[in-house]
């Protein structure tokens, strides 16, 4: 504790820093993943292709990763950008999966009907269908900010600082407080950052809100959790 | 005007869905086409508001081929009510029945207010207005499904299995809910369903499906009754059964009319 107390700053300091590591990873992630995910929903061929890739991606140890990315993209090793291009990469490959069965969630009706009352192809897109598939990936995004706080960590091994600088340092140094400091730290951060997802998910989707509507979502939810569990 | 003209459809998996269709839908009367599973009228409805495009012939809105128009700006001008409402879940009932005018480029403000006046028109409290269509019971959602139909006070109203969702009270209910309606809007309905009964009661045109997609009979319910065209029909209607054949009996000095059962099914006028 009293390690904690005289590093508040630096701890707190790392935490920010992290934060800024994680957020934009995770954002590109939901944003790459959701066309990537409604193509493999619409395109039956494409659905096979893109999952193996998901998959292949996510199979990559992160360290081969992080150290092959900088000649591809011209970034230093050291960069904090190497190390959110990596952790997009590794969220996409989480959640292409949930994104397609989130789309898949759309009931065919539903989209009839929409197609009935005269939406076009992309307002059906940005109007019915993103919304409805909204709590499914909800889900897989939580999925999304656990992994990649967590793995925000191992770039300190690189030397991109991060909340993993004091596993490091901790382990150097042979200060058990800081390890611990270190878990504590990302844990709580991965809270955080879920309960943040969690109630902008309410404020977007209210319809969940409703008894029965909140059971439905939730099913759904839950049947993808299971599978993305599985899969992990 | 409606009119099918060679109709046929045949889709990409080979399955003749619909085969040499001609109806004649005149405006402000309502047809109901009737059939058993598969016998394509579903397919065949969906050809009016292009969801479907035929294989072959033609259909014609007052004397334009469809095939011509732009299929999104031929959808917003059509009403078309799905079984078990088809409504969009993640919106209020209000936004539910002023998504068409919004689409169209109506004022949120207006549409709601529209969409208001019709949730009374098809019998709904507008204290039901804010809740979500899962918050209903099935018979308000048809309902809802109805005046979203409406919003754009189309000409022409497309009702795939409406009321099939439902139980039989609640289905009446909405069955003489429409009748009214129509009789106040008048406008041309055409109307899916696979119980005869309904049909009978709802149509002023009925076309009997068979399968295949070719019509067996184009009437009105009396002359299909009275003249059904082939042995399908006549069971289809179940003329055959005795089901619909009353009799005559005497009781007390006053004729009753009994149906195939022996039930007492009304008097006879004087
Ligand atoms: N998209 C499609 N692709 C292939 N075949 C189809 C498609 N839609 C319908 N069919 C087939 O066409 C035939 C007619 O279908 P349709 O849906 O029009 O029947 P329906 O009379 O509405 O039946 P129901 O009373 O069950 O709704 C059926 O054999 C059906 O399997
Ligand atoms: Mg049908």
């Amino acid at each position: 504790m009293t390690w904690l107390w005289s590093n508040l700053d630096e701890v707190g300091e790392l935490m920010l820093v992290h934060l800024a590591l994680s957020v934009p990873a995770v954002i590109l992630s939901l944003v790459f993943s959701i066309p990537l995910g409604w193509t493999a929903h619409r395109y039956a061929w494409s659905r096979g292709v893109l999952l193996s890739i998901a998959a292949l991606l996510y199979a990559i140890p992160s360290l081969a990763l992080f150290v092959s990315l900088p000649p591809l993209t011209g970034f230093g090793l050291r960069s904090p950008m190497n190390l959110v291009i990596a952790l997009t990469i590794y969220g996409v490959a989480v959640m292409v999966r949930t994104a397609a069965d989130a789309f898949d969630s759309v009931s065919r009706e539903v989209r009839q009907s929409a197609t009935a009352l005269g939406y076009s192809a992309s307002g059906r897109f940005w109007g019915v269908e993103l919304p409805l598939a909204g709590p499914v990936l909800l889900s897989g995004l939580r999925v999304v900010i656990v992994s990649t706080v967590s793995l925000a960590t191992v770039g300190a091994v690189i030397g991109v600082p991060s909340l993993g600088s004091l596993f490091t340092d901790g382990f150097q140094r042979g200060i058990q407080a800081e390890i611990v400091t270190g878990i504590v730290a990302t844990i709580l951060l991965a809270l955080v950052l879920d309960l943040v997802a969690v109630l902008l998910g309410r404020l977007l989707l209210p319809w969940t809100r409703t008894p029965s509507g909140r059971r439905a979502s939730q099913e759904r939810a839950m049947e993808t959790t299971e599978r993305v569990a599985g899969a992990a | 005007m409606i009119e099918f003209r060679g109709v046929s459809k045949q889709y990409p998996d080979g399955t003749v869905a619909v085969e040499g269709v001609d109806i004649v839908i005149e405006p402000h009367t309502t047809t109901v086409l009737v059939g058993s599973s598969g016998s394509g009228k579903t397919t065949l409805l969906r050809m009016i508001n292009r969801m479907v495009d035929p294989t072959g012939g033609q259909v014609l809105i007052d004397g334009t081929d469809v095939a011509t128009v732009d299929p999104v700006r031929l959808r917003r001008g059509i009403g078309y009510v799905m079984q078990n409402s088809g409504l969009l879940p993640h919106r209020t009932v209000v936004d539910n029945v002023a998504t068409v005018p919004v689409l169209t480029g109506v004022s949120r403000k207006q549409a709601r207010a529209r969409a208001l006046e019709l949730l009374d028109t098809v019998g709904l409290e507008r204290s039901l207005a804010d809740k979500y269509p899962s918050q209903l019971s099935g018979g308000q959602q048809q309902r809802v499904g109805v005046a979203r139909g409406l919003a754009v006070d189309p000409n022409i109203l497309l009702m795939d299995e409406p009321f099939g969702a439902v139980d039989p009270i609640v289905r009446s209910e909405l069955q003489q809910e429409l009748l009214r309606l129509q009789g106040e809007l008048g406008k041309t309905v055409v109307f899916v369903t696979h119980d005869i009964d309904e049909a009978f009661l709802l149509g002023d045109q009925i076309v009997i499906m068979q399968q295949g997609g070719r019509i067996s009979q184009a009437a009105s319910p009396a002359e299909i009754l009275a003249a059904p065209a082939d042995a399908f029909v006549a069971d289809f209607v179940g003329a055959e059964r005795g089901k619909r054949s009353l009799h005559l009996t005497e009781v007390d000095g006053r004729t009753v009319v009994v149906d195939g059962d022996g039930r007492p099914a009304g008097v006879l006028a004087p």
